[in-house]
């Protein structure tokens, strides 16, 4: 199989629909002659030519709202969202539009948009510029989140986001696009809604999305050399949800930590744990372990940063009190 | 934060407002009433705002400094004009491109290099890096990181600069790019309405340096005469040429005590070009050619100034050359500085996220 970076991949399957539907255009700041600010559509311009990637000025609330109208009146815009800090902006229009219009014109209209970008902390960005939004979106009936975390992934599910007829909310993992792996030949896609188990384990199952998916890898890792084998599911889809992965994982370790870069009240996570106990509650040998971000807005510097996210040794430790090993 | 200060707002403004009586030999300022002294320290200013970001750009590429890093090159002559008229109790508020006015204000060269590199004897404790230089005891409200979106928070200052009668007035930076954003509109409206009733004491400066990130003027709206826009709004508008210190100097005399004195907004387009790269890590450039940049350098704020200086006889190559040994020193300082200074506390955290108290 070829091996590409993220940014490749994602790349990839833009250019692949946009030659097999002349309906998708992309747009949003610089990504056509400046190659994107992550370079993510670099050189589709030279591709596809500047009325089907759309350089716009700095005006998210306008280009995301004309994205709308265009996916309305029949054609399947991708946004790029420079990064996800900047659709504050947008957030009326995807709100209170995109979101909502199919239900509020009694389904008279569909809305086929991709709202794209990199999400996600961990480059010393600080407070305005460093949010993991999947909670938020993922709050709103009308919008699908996806959060894909591997090249093979990030394809496949963009591939699947172009084609969905619904506004899908695509937060792209943005510390990992020079990451490489395998990515199938030829056009696949990644149903929404299925999570993905990342290792396989029978003693204590580890949940997460996004960048933190790879740590907690690490720390599988570290836990078997601790004689403990851990699952680690990829939640890849946020709404719609994969309950049923979650659920037949915990019935099997009897045990679950959920890991988020995001605060922890409201969260992601909030809602597993809520899930685990409803459905699992029997199964369960220990409360659901919850590691998440310091309630605090990104600070800058590299010490405090890092202390704000979730660290390798804060899991491994939620693990062993999991197993009453702590 | 007080003992690392080299000077305070109050004695900054005190040393401004003695920039009075006639310039010597008929020299370069002689119109503007302004002496030797003044003029060098002008000179001064923007070496400084030079060959500190000189330094900050090695910093980020040593990987010392982190997150994003927006310089100020060939921009300084904007910050230096508008912020000789800064007086105690006026307030100041830009965006992410921030450095010059912090150490214009009186921030000192070691607290801003220290932020830029994460540390606890940083401006603001290391919290918020180089988008987010605040300095309130002189006058500095922020660095901000979304375009457009401190506009409004400028015109509501200046709503409570006239509310509360202190005479001060808000100078409010922003870009070219920040023009189309729907936070510059509905504010510049705002602005212009209360403006009718004497309340709002606001100078828009729109930095015009051509671009937003990779995007040119012309490829951002099809209404290239920017300070236009102002006119939907009753804001009554000018153009300076960003790149003359002393044009700058003269529209900035007028434009802020004409704010000052009618508690109206009033707006300068100033034409500028910024000869870095949009922030440090924009290294292919192709929205732009070598030989823009290179025509841009020939009128580089500093050398325009240098060449004004000398052939007024203001100053000799001797004395220019000192300065610029003097300010490198500084700058060199403030490098080992932060170098050296102790990261922020880790309980630093959890500080600052709400403040304590009832309101008084
Ligand atoms: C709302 C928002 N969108 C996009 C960005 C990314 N961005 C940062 S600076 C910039 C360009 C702004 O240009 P301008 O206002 O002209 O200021 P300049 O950088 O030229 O000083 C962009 C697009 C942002 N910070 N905020
Ligand atoms: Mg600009």
């Amino acid at each position: 199989m070829p091996v590409m970076t993220y940014r490749e991949a994602l790349r990839s399957a833009m250019a692949e629909e946009m030659t097999r539907d002349e309906s998708v255009v992309i747009l949003g700041e610089d990504i056509g002659i400046y190659g994107g600010t992550h370079l993510v559509t670099d050189k589709l311009i030279d591709q596809f030519g500047p009325r089907r990637v759309i350089d716009t000025p700095i005006a998210e609330g306008g280009f995301t709202g004309a994205a709308i109208g265009m996916a309305m009146a029949g054609m399947r815009p991708i946004v790029e969202m420079m990064t996800w800090n900047f659709s504050f902006q947008a957030v009326d229009q995807i709100v209170q539009n995109a979101a909502k219009v199919r239900y509020f014109s009694g389904g008279q209209v569909t809305v086929p948009l991709v709202i794209r970008g990199p999400n996600g902390g961990g480059v010393q960005l600080s407070a305005q510029h460093t949010h993991s939004l999947e909670n938020f979106y993922g709050h709103f009936p009308g919008l699908k989140v996806v959060s894909p975390v591997t090249p093979h992934d990030v394809k496949g599910m963009m591939i699947e986001a172009i084609r969905d007829p619904n506004p899908i909310i695509f937060l792209e993992a943005g510390a990992l696009y020079g990451t490489k792996g395998e990515v199938p030949e030829g056009e696949f896609t990644v149903p929404f809604g299925k999570a993905r188990v990342a290792r396989e384990g029978t003693d204590v199952t580890l949940i997460a999305y996004g960048r933190q998916v790879n740590m907690l890898l690490k720390v599988a890792d570290t836990l078997a050399a601790d004689g403990v084998a851990a699952e680690v599911i990829d939640l890849r889809s946020i709404r719609p949800f994969d309950e049923q992965t979650i659920v037949e994982s915990v019935r099997k370790t009897h045990r679950a930590v959920v890991v988020q870069e995001q605060w922890r009240w409201f969260s992601v996570g909030s809602e597993v744990a809520a899930l685990i106990q409803e459905q699992a509650f029997d199964d369960l040998d220990a409360p659901v372990e919850r590691v998440s971000g310091a309630e605090v807005p990104a600070p800058y510097a590299r010490n405090l940063e890092v202390a704000a996210f979730p660290s390798e040794q804060q899991i491994v430790d939620a693990a062993r009190r999991a197993m009453y090993r702590g | 934060m007080a003992t690392t200060r080299n000077r305070t707002a109050k004695a900054a403004a005190e040393a401004r407002e003695g920039d009075v009586g006639p310039a010597p030999n008929g020299a370069a300022g002689a119109d503007l009433g302004l002496d030797a002294e003044t003029l060098l320290r002008f000179y001064r200013e923007m070496t400084l705002i030079r060959l500190f970001e000189e330094a900050a750009q090695r910093g980020f590429r040593q990987g010392k400094i982190g997150g994003y890093l927006h310089l100020y090159i060939g921009q300084e002559a904007v910050a230096v004009g508008f912020l000789h008229e800064y007086r105690t109790g006026d307030h100041v508020i830009t965006a992410y491109r921030d450095h010059a006015h912090a150490l214009l204000l009186g921030s000192t060269p070691r607290e801003v290099m220290a932020e830029l590199f994460g540390k606890g004897t940083g401006l603001v404790k290391g919290k918020g890096g180089s988008m987010h230089l605040f300095d309130v005891e002189n006058g500095l409200y922020g660095g901000y990181g979304i375009v457009g979106g401190h506009i409004p928070l400028g015109v509501g200052m200046a709503y409570a600069q006239a509310y509360q009668q202190t005479g001060g007035v808000t100078q409010l930076y922003f870009g070219d790019g920040a023009i189309h954003n729907a936070a510059f509109h509905e504010a510049a409206n705002l602005s212009g309405l209360w403006g009718r009733d004497g309340l709002n004491p606001c100078l828009f400066i729109l930095e015009n340096n051509q671009y937003g990130m990779g995007t040119s003027v012309e490829r951002a709206t099809a209404m290239t005469d920017l300070s236009a826009k102002f006119d939907s709004y009753a804001i009554e508008h000018e153009d300076v040429d960003g790149m003359d210190l002393f044009a700058v100097l003269e529209c900035a005399k007028r434009t802020v005590a004409r704010v000052r004195e009618s508690g109206r907004p009033y707006a300068v387009e100033v034409q500028t070009y910024r000869l870095s790269p949009h922030g440090a890590a924009d290294f292919l450039e192709r929205y732009r050619s070598k030989d823009e940049i290179a025509e841009a350098r020939k009128r580089d704020p500093i050398n325009l100034l240098e060449a004004r200086l000398l052939e007024a006889d203001v100053a000799d190559e001797a004395t220019l050359t000192a300065i610029r040994d003097e300010v490198k020193a500084v700058v060199e300082d403030a490098v080992t500085f932060a170098d050296e200074s102790p990261e922020p506390p880790l309980e630093e955290l959890a500080t600052d996220v709400y403040a304590d108290g009832a309101a008084s």
